[in-house]
């Protein structure tokens, strides 16, 4: 506690030049009109009795307990298909029906039974979400005057609340006092916009009394404010407090979802609760997706409808005929007798109603069990995705997790990937990995990139024995090191070794400006005895880390003063240094540096300037140029390499040259007016110049693990990766390096804003801007190169309006990578939609933050990034995974078997359906149209539940045309997803004129056979029974052949599933043949006593079935002789050991296999080879 | 020795801590089946296992077909259509009123055997044209009547041939009332050719669907006749042509056992028939044939399934050897890796 008071008065010193907080103008004057009536009564949550506002419960549900009925019904039969089902069970209820009720409901009721389910299960798991946050404890005011525990749901508008440290706020709150005395807080924010650092909150000065649990016994208050409203940086109103009203800005308004960091407690009264908190009303109910396949499957089922129409019609103009003109003479059905619908008098209402049963006899055409199959295989697959040990992060213990089910073959038809940077790439943590020192570089950790051109180049020349033993020397060092933020490795440095360097001086400089350039806090950690610091920004932090390492250990901070502990010294013993800080000129993005001056312990006044190397290199005195050009040559492999550099300066200063400046400082800084920003800018920039350049930092913005290999690896798949970060643009184009996104020699196109006030003109430039890049673009001959796109968000926000957005796409897919920096979320998911619309691929959007989830819905599939704090994005994901890594699998392998599963099972499900149900149709054509159906009832319920649905659910679930191995080693293999080789018209339309062929020929062979002559040595002829069964046998065995023939994986399932359905057939045939014959009627005893002994119903099952999958065994046989398919080929080399006896050929494959790719490890890798191979041939 | 930034990634130590115990939970248990690692055959349409296939359906196929064409062959058939021999001349343009009339309907036919035939000879009869296959015709019965004299009153299902004057009708039901009843009696050399009219429907059809103690009541006797009369003294278990004709046909052209003649016949025996046209197929203009055929092991004459296997074999020959021939013309080794799409066209997809 007493440390913090220090601290807090520390912040308030005059460490801060600039001011910390502005207010915001916008003051109360709309308060109390519409859209701004809340009132709270703080402290007093009773008296909202009288205008009750909103609990602080959050439901993220879709239904409740009563409403999941109907509004689950009324989802379900939003389904055509569902609704043409509804219908016809419906009208079984009439005679009208040719089949029993019961054999239209059962199934109905099954699948829609089921799917309800399986809605119900997933709503329940939102519901335990919610539940959970609900429950969360808080502090509250009670009034007994302490602070008790309560559930989040039980707070109420007027509380007030105490959180503590690293806890999240649990509604709204109006800051009224923290820890600190001057009222400041720090809240970190990643769940509301993604922002890593810090961000300062200050409550009023009146209410900073309020700083113990006892004084709120007293404490009332009136807040008025705008009612609620999803602006997360905005807020009006305003506190009526002891008498006195007090503006509030967003200074004082702590989020629901954000979190307390580095205070020990706040106070706060709340404001908004529950949904009407800003976070809540910013969140959208995640859109249903729905997969391309499936959307094309609706296109299908239109198809099949409109042949069921067809028939349908043709069936009932049939039947009026025949009531028509042939019913008169048909004495045996009694015409004088019929009721209207068989009335010959009245044919147009006969063929009518008609009309109702053919729609119900061919309603085999629409697979009823479609959706639900579909439904259960993709809930299986799902279980797969979260059983994935592969896809487990061992570190946090979070499984991979299909939060949706319905996309899962969505994952295999990617084209362009939209990545957030911050947490989904690099895991917002800085090591400090080289630098450079006056003109001498340090530091031998490895460049992957280095590495990996080094290995690659030794084992395609394998006589290149020197770049071998760089490999080997590298790989020996290339160890991790155990300091978080250090990384870096030199002996010429560490342990005190540089004092023996020939530029000791230079060095000792350089970490003096790393110790005491900065304005972060040190912390003693009481453990180790070391210091941490609390620093701005991860990158300082990693400065103070490596002065410290280096020697020079940063442990105190006064209100003017830093000090310093040197370890290694000439005389060898530590000695501690005072520097007198006397100004500080902050860093903000737009000086893109960071100044203090300083007196030293000799009394010497320096100026410490760190900064980007362009504004520092622009700043340098002519003598401080001694080590530019040195300087610059390493800044640019640093760059490449993806490291985040900085130039550091120095100056000496002359007393008399300070305090002239100073004045002309101090008088900027109390100026006040418009321009006292300008002027304070004027008098730092006066001071910064004639510097002494002393070297430059290399800082490594640590990626997740696997991240350039992932990467690597998908740029081979053919998949195009787009970076939206709300980062700076440097930081940005570091991690493009670092992910091998950019690469040098890569073109880079920088689309950036003039500045210009007007907005046509900014426009016009823009637009000139993405033309020249088209063009040259355009004028490119050499096929390696490569254009990297890079746009900031206020570029992005001309760029995207509707009459740029094209272009703008169009330059932008043409690009090798693309990186959007600066993007606010609502650009990010703007972005996502121009790439899903304008291109038209499927687009995959993955993020770990609250910013993210715009994205995340966006996309066609959304991949939040589990495991860090918050949920927001993984909530609104469809899938989740907890790295980047992880991507590469869930795509590549199961996201490639789920796309051919599917598309594979929906093609047989079509063929089979029309197979069956064409058959019933031409029967028609030999009852009269009577609506007669061939089959028994029963033979038709089974049909599509139990005989023909196990093995293609089988085939949906467990198909694998190729081993994950090889998907992952020939990613190559994934672009027959993105290409829609499995769902393409031409093969649909194959299988359906498949079905047709196989219905054919089921049909004529068994009516030919069994027309009228004798079918059995004993003389009885075939009658209906017999005629339906032999056909359904013959369906049953074609059907499940032809399912056999299409898979090529076969475990023990597939066999039990195949063979057990045939086997079924007969089981259930022997089974209803001795139920008696009330409920068998003419199939009793039918296979023992009349089908069994007859040798042509063998004859004929055989004869059909071959005849049936004649045609697709031809087809596939020729498709796999002349005009084979990746995976058969692969296929092929995995059945004879090719890839075991002739490893050569494998690897060389398997390096081939992989799509022309500009970006990626890869391509990167064989840029640098190119080079090195240039310049060995310059040699020669 | 180590060191944090503030603002880095949220408290590590303290989430992995509590991570701990949670982490075995949510491991996933490995297993062959949850990692999709079961073990699996993955055959392969090799050229020589298309050809071996093609090869052993034509091997299998194009002996049963010729084995099933000689039986189809060896079967006699004699087939008669009389449905307009048998009507006088003067009604040949007026047969639905010749039928209708009270005159006799007798008529007589002469058969020449043309081949040895073998006993049992089936004695059928074919109708044309008649939609036993109809789903009103269909529906018109009552299984459970049929069966039980308890539920002899069961004719809801039988509409509109339920009940007369009232009373149910045993048999009820369109088929049942629409029997067919044309008689055939046959002689050979002015002796009388026994016809055996037992067993000429189905054993179960006797034993458990037509009830020993249902006797026909009310049949016939309403003011529209349809076709045979039943001896009400019978039970329903022994009228066989019931049975027989009950047994609703599945398309319009069909033949019902009439009988069994069991007595070989020889070539050119001369066989009288005797017949009883009574059966109204003229106002639909449905052929009558009557037709004697002997039986093969594979039941009557059908010389399609013979042809098809016939057909099916030869084709699957002939694919068997265009593979081969095209397998020896254009080889494509097995596993070569030049026909990966990446290596056949090297300018990317």
């Amino acid at each position: 506690m007493a440390r913090g008071r220090i601290r807090a008065k520390l912040r308030k010193s005059h460490l801060y030049s600039f001011c910390l907080f502005r207010s915001s103008g916008s003051g109360g004057q709309s308060i109390g009109g519409p859209g701004f009536s809340r009132t709270v009564y703080c402290n007093e949550p009773q008296v909202l009795n009288q205008k009750p506002y909103r609990s602080n419960i959050i439901s993220t549900t879709k239904y409740n307990f009563f409403s999941f009925l109907p509004k689950a019904l009324y989802e379900q039969f939003h389904r055509v298909a569902n609704l043409y089902f509804l219908g016809c069970a419906i009208a079984s209820l009439t005679p009208l029906s040719p089949f029993s009720p019961v054999s239209m409901i059962a199934p109905l009721a099954f699948v829609v039974g089921l799917s309800m389910a399986k809605e119900g299960l997933e709503d329940w798991r939102r519901f335990m979400q919610d539940r959970e946050v609900n429950s969360r404890k808080v502090h509250v005011h009670n009034e007994e005057g302490g602070f008790g525990k309560k559930t989040w749901e039980d707070v109420r508008v007027g509380d007030v609340v105490k959180v503590e440290k690293d806890q999240f706020f649990p509604a709204d709150l109006l800051l009224l006092s923290s820890n600190y005395e001057d009222g400041i807080c720090y809240v970190e924010t990643m769940n509301l916009d993604g922002e890593t650092n810090l961000k300062a909150k200050k409550a009023l000065e009146a209410t900073l009394g309020l700083d113990e649990d006892d004084n709120f016994n007293n404490f009332k208050g009136i807040i008025k404010c705008e009612d609620p409203n999803p602006s997360l940086y905005t807020f009006v109103g305003n506190l009526e407090y002891e008498g006195k009203v007090y503006a509030i800005d967003p200074t004082q308004i702590l989020l629901r979802d954000s979190k307390l960091r580095n205070t020990e407690f706040v106070y706060g009264v709340v404001i908004f609760t529950g949904h009407d908190s800003k976070v809540m009303q910013n969140s959208t109910r995640s859109p249903s997706k729905r997969s391309r396949v499936e959307k094309k499957m609706d296109y299908i089922i239109y198809v099949l409808f409109s042949v069921l129409l067809v028939i349908s019609l043709i069936s009932s103009f049939g039947f009026a005929v025949e009531i028509k003109y042939s019913m008169p003479v048909w004495w045996f059905m009694r015409p004088q007798d019929a009721d209207e619908y068989y009335s010959p008098k009245k044919p147009v209402i006969s063929g009518l109603s008609h009309m109702v049963t053919a729609l119900m006899l061919y309603g085999y055409l629409i697979p009823i069990s479609l959706y639900v199959s579909i439904e259960v295989v993709k809930v299986l697959q799902a279980t797969f995705i979260n059983q994935d040990i592969q896809m487990y992060d061992e570190d946090t213990g979070i499984p991979a997790q299909a939060r949706t089910s319905n996309l899962n073959e969505e994952l295999g038809q990617v084209d362009t990937i939209l990545s957030d940077k911050t947490g989904t790439l690099t895991c917002n943590q800085m090591d400090f990995l080289k630098c450079s020192i006056a003109g001498i570089p340090y530091g031998v950790s490895p460049s992957e990139v280095e590495l990996a051109a080094a290995q690659q180049m030794a084992n395609d020349q394998e006589d290149q024995g020197e770049l071998k033993t760089l490999v080997a020397s590298k790989k020996e060092k290339a160890h991790k090191s155990p300091i978080k933020g250090f990384n870096f490795e030199d002996n010429r440095l560490m342990n005190g070794n540089w004092l023996k360097e020939p530029t000791a001086a230079r060095i000792m400089l350089f970490c003096q400006i790393l110790a005491v350039c900065h304005t972060a806090i040190p912390e003693l950690n009481e453990e180790t005895g070391n210091y941490t610091y609390e620093a701005e920004s991860p990158d300082e932090g990693s400065f103070l880390v490596a002065a410290r390492e280096l020697g020079f250990e940063f442990f105190q901070r006064t209100q003017s003063s830093v000090f310093v502990r040197e370890k290694y010294t000439a005389s060898g013993k530590p000695i501690e240094r005072e520097y007198k800080i006397l100004n500080v000129l902050e860093f903000t993005s737009k000086r893109k540096r960071m100044t203090v001056i300083v007196r030293d312990g000799e009394g010497q006044i320096l100026l410490l300037c760190k900064g980007a190397d362009s504004i520092i290199f622009d700043r340098l005195s002519k003598d401080g140029k001694l080590y530019l050009e040195d300087t610059t040559r390493h800044l640019n492999d640093y760059g490449e390499a993806g490291l985040r550099t900085l130039a550091l300066a120095y100056r000496k200063l002359e007393e008399s040259e300070y305090t002239a400046w100073n004045n002309e400082f101090q008088k900027a800084k109390t100026s006040i007016g418009a321009d006292r920003d300008a002027m304070l800018e004027n008098a730092a920039d006066m001071m910064e110049r004639d510097l002494f350049l002393v070297g430059a930092t290399a800082v490594e913005d640590k990626l997740q693990k696997g991240v350039p290999q992932c990467i690597d690896k998908l740029a081979q798949a053919g998949l195009k990766l787009w970076v939206l970060t709300g980062d700076k643009m440097e930081t940005a184009i570091n991690i493009g390096f670092a992910c091998s996104l950019l690469r040098q020699g890569m073109k880079q196109i920088c689309i950036t804003e003039s500045g210009s006030e007007d907005k046509q003109e900014v426009k016009e430039d823009i637009l000139k801007q993405i033309t020249n890049g088209l063009e040259m673009i355009k004028q490119e001959n050499d096929p390696h190169a490569a254009f990297a796109l890079i746009i900031d968000g206020k570029t992005l926000a001309y760029a995207l309006e509707d009459d740029m957005k094209l272009k703008f796409l169009g330059l932008a897919v043409e690009c090798a990578s693309v990186i959007c920096c600066r993007v606010s979320p609502k650009q990010k998911a703007l972005v996502t939609r121009l790439v899903k619309q304008g291109t038209g691929k499927t687009t995959l959007a993955i993020g770990d933050g609250a910013n993210d989830v715009g994205m995340i819905q966006e996309a066609d599939i959304g991949v939040g990034i589990s495991g860090v704090e918050g949920m927001q994005a993984v909530m609104a994901s469809d899938f989740s995974v907890s790295q980047f890594r992880f991507l590469e699998r869930l795509l590549v392998v199961h996201g490639h078997w789920c796309y051919k599963r599917i598309a594979q099972m929906i093609c047989y499900f079509f063929y089979k359906n029309i197979a069956f149900g064409l058959t019933l149709f031409y029967f028609e054509a030999f009852t009269g149209f009577s609506g007669q159906s061939v089959y028994d009832d029963w033979y038709m319920l089974l049909f599509n539940v139990v005989l023909t649905s196990l093995p293609v659910m089988s085939l949906g679930v467990f198909e694998q045309d190729v081993s994950s191995e090889v998907c992952l080693e020939f990613p190559a293999v994934y672009q027959q997803g993105p290409r829609n080789l499995f769902f393409d018209w031409y093969r649909i339309l194959g299988w359906m004129g498949n079905g047709l062929l196989c219905s054919l020929i089921i049909f004529f062979i068994n009516i030919i056979i069994l027309y009228d002559q004798a079918f059995r040595a004993e003389g009885q002829t075939a009658d209906l029974a017999v005629l339906g069964t032999t056909m359904f046998t013959c369906t049953v065995w074609s059907l499940n052949c032809q399912i056999a023939l299409t898979m090529s994986h076969f475990t023990w399932i597939q066999h039990v599933t195949i063979w057990g359905s045939i086997a079924a057939w007969y089981i259930f045939l022997l089974i209803y043949g001795a139920l008696s014959p009330r409920i068998s009627g003419d199939a009793y005893q039918i296979l023992v006593e009349a089908l069994a002994p007859a040798p042509i119903y063998w004859q004929t099952t055989l004869l059909a079935t071959i005849a049936c999958t004649l045609p697709y065994m031809a087809h596939i046989a020729y498709q796999r002789c002349f005009e084979p398919e990746d995976h058969h080929i692969i296929q092929e080399i995995k059945y004879y050991r090719k890839d075991v006896e002739d490893q050569h050929m494998w690897t060389r494959e398997r390096s081939k296999a992989r799509q022309k790719t500009k970006i990626g490890f890869t391509a990167r890798v064989d840029a640098k080879i190119r080079q090195v191979r240039a310049k060995l041939n310059k040699k020669q | 020795m180590s060191s944090s930034t503030p603002s880095s990634s949220a408290g590590g130590v303290g989430s992995a801590d509590s991570a701990a115990p949670r982490r075995n939970s949510k491991r996933p248990k490995y297993s062959k089946f949850t990692q999709q690692e079961l073990p699996a055959c993955k055959p392969i349409l090799t050229p020589r296992w298309v050809i071996s296939a093609f090869m052993l359906v034509s091997i299998v196929f194009i002996p049963i077909g010729v084995v099933s064409l000689f039986a189809s062959r060896d079967v006699v058939e004699i087939i008669d259509r009389y449905e307009t021999a048998c009507v006088p001349d003067g009604y040949k343009n007026d047969k639905v009123t010749f039928i209708q009339s009270n005159l006799t309907k007798q008529c007589n036919r002469t058969l020449t055997v043309k081949k040895r035939m073998k006993k049992p000879i089936y004695v059928y009869y074919q109708l044309d044209n008649f939609y036993q296959n109809h789903r009103r015709y269909v529906k018109s019965r009552s299984d459970s009547q049929l069966k039980e004299n308890s539920s002899w009153d069961d004719v809801s299902s039988c509409k509109p041939e339920d009940t007369s004057n009232g009373q149910p009708i045993v048999p009820c039901g369109l088929i049942a009332w629409s029997l067919f009843n044309d008689t055939y009696n046959f002689s050979l050399n002015d002796q009388q050719l026994a016809v055996n009219k037992k067993g000429i429907s189905w054993k179960s059809d006797r034993d458990s669907k037509f009830g020993k103690d249902v006797f026909p009541k009310n049949f016939q006797n309403g003011t529209l006749k349809g076709g045979a009369t039943l001896n009400p003294s019978i039970p329903l278990s022994e009228q066989e042509d019931l049975i027989v004709w009950m047994r609703t046909a599945a398309l319009p052209t069909f033949r019902k056992l009439y009988g069994k003649i069991e007595q070989d016949l020889q070539p050119n025996d001369q066989i009288h028939v005797t017949l009883d046209n009574n059966y109204n197929t003229y106002s639909f203009n449905g052929k009558k044939k009557l037709v004697l055929s002997t039986t093969s092991w594979l039941g009557g004459k059908n010389d399609f399934l013979g042809i098809a296997y016939l057909t099916v074999g030869g084709l699957c020959f002939f694919l068997a050897l265009s593979f081969t021939v095209v397998y020896l013309v254009k080889p494509r080794r097995l596993g070569d890796p030049s026909y990966l799409s990446w290596n056949r066209n090297p300018g990317g997809h």
